[in-house]
């Protein structure tokens, strides 16, 4: 247990150094979705009818983005490979570091989310279901896309293979979410989506570590 | 229970000559069923009362739609298999079977769009089979992209099966998506509990393609897995003896 | 058979492209997962054939 505090520690420490790693993907979230007005035109009905999935794309993108630094400074350093060969387990370990970054990059990018979504043109009353849709679903979105870092952390032009295995697997929670607040937007009941997205969420935490732990273990061994 | 015949499949040598033997008759199989499936949709099946004669799409659309499923499926397992017994076979399977599927998943998608032509009127529609079918795609393209980038060939294995087994969590929710959403498609053409809608003449004809199509991936993917195992064993010796056979007389000075 | 004439086979009853089309691409299709596979490993065999050869010679 003493372990898992002081990698904990030591992730908050890390993330702390860097500031930028955590900015970049909120003012990346900022920029695309102040594109679209530019590019669709201002009128308010239309921004308000497009906002769910715009707001959803952009965080899901953003999330993305900040993943594919996730192992690579600790793949370069070689504390990765420490992790792999220590005797706590690996699923747990990356768990933990996942579960971090999220705290800081993700949520970060959830109490944006809001102020976005009334520049859309979102009434407030949406505001909540906005909040949590994205409190449920950027976690599944965070490991999933650590399953691809762990799996693509030792080639050179990580990337756009990152975004090209990763994507496919967002989209139903990308449709729950868009969902989620479109049945808000029109005053329908939005909780199924929210529960739906609660047990993505449940299966992502008891799965995903493994997988990512697989991956890791194969990209260490390369 | 002796589970040496489990093991036997992990042998390559042995794997290639079973698969050496098994092709002919999948190969045959295939055009066989196949013929008569085509002629007898095309020719002899009635046509549908409403849609007129383009539902003979369905007889390779069907086909290739399922398999494209089934392939993906078999890729998880062979990934279950590879990681957890360490088979080499199984890595080649994931492999091997990756661009068929791929491009089983494109036929589909192809055929659906012409289908929806005549059908809805539009080339294509963003119904929830189609999405889920060109979610299918990316997953391959994923697959194959992800073996492709990695130089190490038994990381490269590894690593897209880890891929694919997380890949096809996402094959119940392309099933259940069609209950999700409201959708223009027909439901499920084979069902296993009721009985199938469509007259015998109509649906025999597809059960002719679809097990042609089995067959013929079988094949397909035989003959791939055995090119793969001659390269990775190259320097083994069983794999010598299979290019000096195949070679026969050719070599003589 | 459910057509009266060759030409009507053709046609589909106005579905003509649409059917023809759809069968086209299939065997294009089929025929490149038979072919790719066949050529890469008589290819391969060539390679090798190739290589015995100068190890013979050499």
């Amino acid at each position: 247990m003493s372990v898992l505090a002081e990698l904990l520690k030591r992730e908050v420490r890390l993330l702390c150094r860097r500031p930028g790693e955590l900015l970049n993907p909120l003012v990346f979230f900022a920029i695309v979705v102040a594109l679209f007005p530019l590019a669709l035109g201002a009128q308010p009905q239309l921004l308000q009818a497009v906002a769910p999935g715009l707001v959803w794309v952009a965080a899901l993108l953003a999330v993305l983005l900040s993943l594919e630094g996730l192992f690579r400074s600790d793949f370069e350093d070689g504390s990765l490979e420490q992790m792999v060969l220590s005797p706590q387990p690996l699923a747990l370990l990356m768990l933990a570091k996942v579960l971090v970054h999220w705290l800081f990059s993700g949520l970060a990018l959830v109490l944006l989310a809001p102020l976005l979504g009334v520049m859309l043109g979102l009434p407030l009353v949406c505001l909540p279901v906005l909040l949590a849709s994205l409190l449920l679903g950027t976690p599944v979105l965070s490991l999933l896309g650590a399953i691809g870092a762990a799996l693509t952390v030792g080639l050179k032009r990580g990337g756009l293979l990152l975004a090209l295995l990763v994507l496919p697997l967002y989209i139903p929670v990308l449709i729950l979410g868009s969902g989620a607040l479109q049945a808000a937007l029109q005053g329908l009941p939005s909780g199924g989506y929210l529960l739906w997205l609660a047990s993505l969420a449940a299966l992502a935490l008891a799965l995903a570590p493994l997988a990512i732990a697989a991956g890791l273990r194969i990209s260490v061994a390369e | 229970m002796s589970w040496t015949w489990f093991h036997k499949w992990g042998s390559p040598k042995w794997f290639y000559a079973l698969a050496g033997r098994l092709q002919p008759w999948l190969a045959l199989a295939a055009a066989l069923l196949l013929a008569v499936g085509v002629v007898w949709g095309l020719a002899f099946a009635p046509p549908d009362y409403q849609q007129g004669n383009s539902f003979r799409i369905i007889y390779i659309h069907v086909p290739a739609a399922m398999l494209a499923q089934s392939c993906y499926v078999l890729m998880a397992l062979a990934g279950v298999v590879s990681l957890v017994w360490k088979m080499k076979v199984a890595d080649i399977a994931i492999h091997c079977a990756a661009p068929v599927g791929a491009s089983m998943t494109a036929l589909a998608l192809l055929t659906g769009a012409i289908w929806g032509k005549p059908t809805w009127g539009a080339w294509w529609v963003w119904d929830a089979r189609l999405t889920s079918m060109l979610i299918l795609l990316f997953l391959y393209a994923g697959v194959i992209a992800l073996g492709n980038a990695i130089g190490n060939r038994d990381s490269a294995g590894k690593a897209c099966a880890v891929l694919s087994i997380v890949g096809v969590v996402n094959i119940p929710i392309i099933k259940y998506s069609v209950q999700w959403w409201s959708t223009l498609h027909q439901g499920a053409t084979f069902s296993l509990t009721e009985k199938p809608a469509m007259p015998a003449e109509m649906w025999l004809p597809l059960l002719f393609t679809v097990l042609g199509f089995y067959c013929l991936f079988g094949a397909v993917l035989l003959a791939r897995m055995r090119l793969a195992l001659l390269q990775r064993e190259a320097r083994s010796g069983w794999a010598q003896a299979a290019v000096r056979q195949a070679l026969g007389g050719g070599l003589a000075p | 058979m459910k057509f009266a004439s060759f030409a009507q086979f053709i046609a589909m009853g106005h579905h003509g492209p649409f059917v023809w089309s759809a069968y086209a691409i299939g065997t294009v299709v089929v025929i490149w997962n038979v072919a790719a596979p066949w050529l890469a490993r008589r290819r391969y065999l060539q390679q090798e054939a190739r290589r015995l050869r100068r190890e013979r010679q050499a």
